[in-house]
Parts: structure tokens; sequence; C-alpha cells
């Protein structure tokens, strides 16, 4: 008798588990979003950016009068994280969670491209539309997904206008390039930016290094780099790459006209180095000073001000594309008017919006094209370092300062 | 080639360090410590803090080693004393087990954020400014130097020196002699960890830090250790500028990528070789 209760009251709570979930997408007049992001591990930290840029877009879309408005009624977000631990193999088993046994219909990304590359595959197969906002990778927009929507440039776009403008400061003639990158998927999309661009151009490359991922030292490459002096030295892997480079850079005095980069933000660079960074180049994927304008924040200046009130620190560009993610998703919803998940993924498919961190319009691949990536450099004035914008020019906020000065004249 | 050679000096020198502890440890205590890696970046995060507050990072070579020391020590009597004496697989799992624990650890107390602290040092510049050394590199060789020297002469000179190396030779009889090895065994470990705290607060003024990345210098030093053998303290220091050398040339010569490669294709050359003249000896012997 025992037995045979436990396993009907077994059999019930099962019954009971999948009624539950199977109507958990939307609960009474909340839309519930699913989350596996880096709380733990060697993404945490960016990881946070992430889930902080989340929760202020929640808050902010829940705090107005008229909130999600599907069928004439109107919705808050709730957002279900879970922390995958840095770990591709943990976040795709955390993804078949929140699909599976929270009964989670509509998914937001996790940090990284590695990760979204773990989980893109789970929501392919549930057939579960995902807007990511921390995948940048190439590989991501080639294997026909239909339902991953991208919010952020590609990697390859990442460095290819600093190539451009290498060209139009040498007088539109080609120019030779040394590159270093990581071997990991994001660095090497970037370097595949940087070929196209080359080949585009015309330009040379004459030092095509790849840095191992456990590698702390650039000396060598600098070396030769002084040896060859390169028009323009491109450096990317992520914010141990630039940290080193700029450290050994300065500590080489390796005079190059041209440094480009790739996470200065992420890693924090003009205020570690200091100086030392100073003329630096940086690919970014939003900045603060950008025109662009939404109805939810405002401007970027605004969002820059509200998120720094509300967390204590100033937005990397990892927070603001994360709170567009979630413009992204509110949009779609009204749109598409409707919780099946098919037509909200056709409305997201169509979305065409601006936001404050920039314009949205997916490719067929589910990649953003209408946005460009912006360049900054960092510019010290006396002691305190700053990131400014230098092109594209429509919204450069200081003058691009090339070549840079030799080491012997700072 | 002249930047190459002392570039790769230089990074030997610091590597030969981080190896010295763990021949030690493993010479007196058959013991493989996998968390020789995080030890150092622990001992980094101690100068990084120390610049933090506004003291100069160098300083850490004296604070680091004295704090390391005391969590070598706590690491000894915690977890350490279990696997001396066994198994070596169950030295590697223990130790490997410390490593995910500091890991997690300085995630906690520090961030997942990458970090440098500044010297400041400037740069030596030879040759009419071809060849650039940065002083800071100068400086943590000249400090490995330091520290390795000492210690032999520690090794040499102390009684607690000589309990070690009586330990080493034969546990038991140093035993029965009336030396008290666990206390050895513990200084052992702390000597080791301190050593680590070292090399890390140097590693933090020439590299960067990130509590994951420990792994490369455990198993940079465990490649000196083995070209060098046990207990050949001058073997470590050679083998460690030797590879370090090697090491850059492959990377200038090559390109980055082949330049872990290259390195390990040398160690494999090594053992093949001595393997090689080893039988050679054994059927002399016969």
């Amino acid at each position: 008798m025992y037995k045979f209760s436990l396993v009907f009251l077994s059999a019930l709570a099962l019954l009971l588990g999948s009624i539950s979930t199977s109507f958990s997408k939307v609960e009474g007049d909340t839309i519930i979003l699913g989350a596996a992001v880096s709380l733990t591990g060697k993404y945490s930290t960016n990881g946070k950016h992430t889930k902080n840029g989340y929760e202020l877009a929640v808050k902010r879309i829940n705090g107005r009068a008229a909130k999600v408005q599907v069928g004439g009624k109107d919705y808050k977000f709730k957002i279900i994280y879970y922390d995958d631990e840095s770990n591709a193999g943990r976040a795709a088993q955390l993804a078949e969670k929140l699909i599976k046994q929270d009964g989670v219909k509509y998914m937001l990304g996790p940090y990284s491209s590695g990760l979204t590359k773990a989980i893109a595959p789970v929501t392919e197969e549930n057939k579960i539309p995902m807007v990511e906002a921390n995948g940048a990778s190439r590989s991501l927009f080639t294997k026909g997904y239909k339902y991953l929507f991208a919010v952020l440039s590609a990697a390859n776009q990442y460095l290819e206008v600093a190539i451009d403008l290498a060209v139009e400061k040498n007088g539109g003639k080609p120019v030779n390039i040394a590159m270093a990158f990581e071997q990991d998927a994001f660095s090497q999309d970037v370097r595949l930016g940087i070929v196209d661009a080359a080949k585009r151009t015309g330009s040379k490359i004459i030092i095509d290094d790849k840095l191992p991922k456990e590698l702390n030292d650039m000396a060598a490459t600098l070396a030769k780099v002084k040896a060859t002096k390169p028009d323009v030295l491109v450096v990317s892997g992520h914010s141990k790459g630039a940290l080193t480079a700029i450290r050994q850079i300065s500590e080489m005095k390796v005079d190059v006209p041209m440094l480009a980069m790739t996470h200065c933000d992420a890693s924090k660079l003009a205020k570690q180095h200091g100086e030392k960074s100073e003329y630096a180049l940086c690919a970014a994927q939003w900045h603060k000073t950008l025109s662009y304008r939404d109805k939810y924040f405002g401007s970027g200046k605004k969002f820059d001000k509200d998120f720094t009130a509300e967390y204590g620190y100033a937005p990397p560009y990892q927070a603001a594309e994360s709170a567009a993610a979630l413009l992204v998703w509110k949009d779609a919803f009204e749109r598409a008017n409707s919780f099946d998940t098919e037509k909200v993924r056709d409305a997201l498919a169509a979305t065409d919006m601006q936001t404050f961190y920039g314009n949205i319009k997916f490719s067929d691949a589910g990649q953003n094209i209408a946005k460009p990536m912006v360049l900054f450099q960092v510019i010290c004035d006396g002691d305190k370092c700053e990131n400014k914008v230098v092109a594209p020019t429509e919204w450069a906020s200081a003058e691009l300062i090339h070549p840079a000065p030799a080491w012997s004249e700072r | 080639m002249v930047q190459a050679s002392l570039d790769g000096i230089l990074l030997g020198v610091l590597f030969a360090l981080i190896a010295y502890g763990m021949a030690l440890q493993w010479g007196v205590m058959n013991i493989i410590n996998i968390a020789q890696g995080e030890l150092v970046i622990m001992g980094g995060y101690i100068a990084y803090f120390m610049y933090t507050a506004g003291i100069h990072p160098a300083l850490g070579i004296i604070v680091s080693p004295i704090i390391m020391y005391f969590v070598g020590w706590f690491l000894y009597k915690t977890v350490i004393y279990k696997v001396v004496d066994r198994d070596l697989f169950i030295s590697i799992l223990a130790t490997f087990g410390i490593s995910i624990l500091t890991q997690q650890l300085m995630n906690f107390i520090f961030g997942a954020d990458v970090v440098v602290a500044q010297s400041n040092f400037g740069t030596t510049m030879l040759f009419d400014n071809s060849v650039t050394l940065p002083n800071a590199k100068i400086f943590s060789a000249l400090v490995s130097i330091i520290f390795a020297i000492a210690l032999v002469m520690y090794m040499k000179k102390s009684r607690l020196g000589r309990a070690i190396r009586a330990t080493a030779q034969n546990s038991r009889a140093a035993k029965i002699l009336g030396v008290d090895t666990e206390k050895v065994y513990a200084a052992t470990f702390g000597i080791n960890a301190a050593l680590c705290g070292v090399a890390g607060s140097l590693i933090a003024i020439t590299f960067t830090l990130h509590p994951y990345v420990g792994l490369p210098y455990t198993v940079r030093s465990f490649m000196i250790v083995i070209v060098a053998g046990l207990g050949n303290l001058p073997g470590v220091a050679l083998s460690g500028m030797g590879l370090g050398v090697f090491e850059e040339f492959a990377d200038y010569i090559l390109g980055t990528e082949f330049r872990i490669g290259s390195v390990f294709m040398l160690l494999v050359f090594i053992l093949v070789y001595r393997r090689f003249k080893l039988s050679r000896k054994r059927e002399y012997l016969k």
C-alpha cells in the first residue's frame, strides 16, 4: 500500500508539474523569459554586466504605464536566471532545464560567443526564439539558425573600420598590417574581418601571429613589429590580450603609427594603464555619446546616467546591448500581438527599430545589420584618460590623433 | 636575436624560481603539486592588493612570501599531510582539488577581471635603442636569482635545511635519528608556497593576473623539473633559462602559434634521448 501511494503521489506530482510548466511562459500578467548567465567563473564580471543590463531594462519597461501590450492587455516581464558557471556544457544543460522544466518559451542569451554557441542548438531544436546580446562570433550566423537573433554586430566587423581609417590617413594608399590574435572563436573572427579589409584595400599583412590562449607574453611578436615597422598593429585577445599588449608595447617602446584593439572597455584599459594606453584605438559595440534615441532610456547618455545610479559603475557596452535585447522582445510581442512562439519569432525576424543602443534590423541569419561598430581612441588630459569616439565620423566626439607620437616624444 | 635571447633568459629565470619550489617539495615529499600555479597567482594578488592600497607592488616580494608561507603551512596541515607517502595519483587529485578551490576563492575575493600592477620601473635601452629591456623584467630576474641562491645556502647551512635534505634522502632514517618529519614537511610546503609568492608578485608587475591563469605556470614548472631532474637545483635554473630562450626563438622564427608546441616537442625529444642513454647504460651493466 505504501509503495502504491508513493508511485501514485509521484505520478501526480509529475502530472501537476507538466500542467504548471505548459502555462508558465505567461503567468497571469507576467511574460517569463529565461536566461543562463555567468554569475561565477571566468566570465562572472561580464556576466554581471549582462544581468544588470537585462534587469535595468525589465525595470524600465515594467515601470511604464503601458508595459507590454498584447491583445489589449498589459503584461510585465520577468526573467528566470541560472548561473552557467562560465561553462559551455552547463549552459546547454541549463537551457534544457529552462525550456523543459520551467517551460520557458522565450530566451535571452548568455555572455560570450562560446556559451551562445552551446545554447543555440538547444533553442533551435525546441523552436524557442532567443534574442542574444553577447555572442558576436560569425559562426553563429552561418549555421542556418532560425530562432537566433543577435542585437550586436558580428565579430568580423569589429576592426575593419580601423584598416579603412589607416588607408584613408595614408592618402588612400595600401598599408602594411601586423596582427596578433588569440586562438579562440571570437578573436579569429576579428582576424577574418581584417583579412577581408586588407584584400579590399590592397593592403599587405606582414605579421600574422596566433597567440595561444594561455599566453601572457607577446615580447617575440613585438620584437618582430619593431623590426618590420608596420603602419598598423592589430591585437585581439580579450582583456588579457589588451592589457598584455599595452604593458609590453610601452615597456619595449614599440613605435607604431596606429594600434587597434578589442576589449579596451572590458579590461578598463584607460584606468589600469593610464597614459601608457594613450592613442590606442578600440572597437566597441556602443558608446554613450552616440546619438541614437528611444522612448525607454532616451539617449545613450541617459542610459549611462541611470545605469550608474542603479549599479554604481558606468555601463560597459555589454550592459547596453543586453538592455537593448529586452526592448527588442517588447517590440516583437506587441507587433505579434500573440504569445505563439512562431508568431513571435516572425515578428522578431521583421524587427526594424531604433534603440538608445543603435538601430536593429536582422538579416535572414539573425544578425543585426543596421548598426555599425564604433572606434574610440584613448585620449589623456594629464592623468585622466578617456575613451573618445573617433569613427565613424558622423558620431565622432574627437579628432583622430594619427600617427601616434613616438615613445621618445611622450 | 639579442632581443629574443635576453627576453628568453629573463622569462626563464622567473619560471625557474617557480620550478625550484616544485622540485623541492616533489623531491622531499614526493608530491606533484597541481596547485603550484594557483599559489603563484595568489602571491600575485597579494602584491596587487598592496598596489591598490597605494603601496609599491615590488614590495610584494617581501610581504607575499611571508603570507604565502603560512598559506602553504595551512594547506599542509589541512590536506597535504594526508597524502604524503601515498600513491602519486592521490596527491595529484588532492592538489587538483586545492587548485579548483583556490581559483574559485580568488575569483570570489578579487573578481574575474584581468588586472595589472604598475611598477613604473621604466626601460633599459641597449645597442642604439634596438634592444629594449623592461626594468621590471630585469628586477624580476635579479630577485629570482637572489631568492634561488638564498634557498640553496639555507638548505646547505641551516638546521632546518639539513633536516629537509635528510628527510628527502630517507625519511624513515631521518625520523629514527630524531628529525620531526611532520614539521619538515610542513616547512617544505610552506617554503614552496613562499617561493610561489615571490614569483607571483614578480608576475604582477611583469605580466597580468587573473584567477584562472595558474595552470600554464604549473605546467611550465613541471616541465622544467622533468628536464632538470629532481634534487638538481642548478639544473633547474639552467633548464628554466634554456626553455625560456628556446621558446622565444621558436616564437620569433616559426611564429607564435608554434611557441608552446615546439617547447613540448623539445620535451619529448629530451625524454626519448634520456631513455635512450639510460638503456645503453643498462646494457653496459649487464
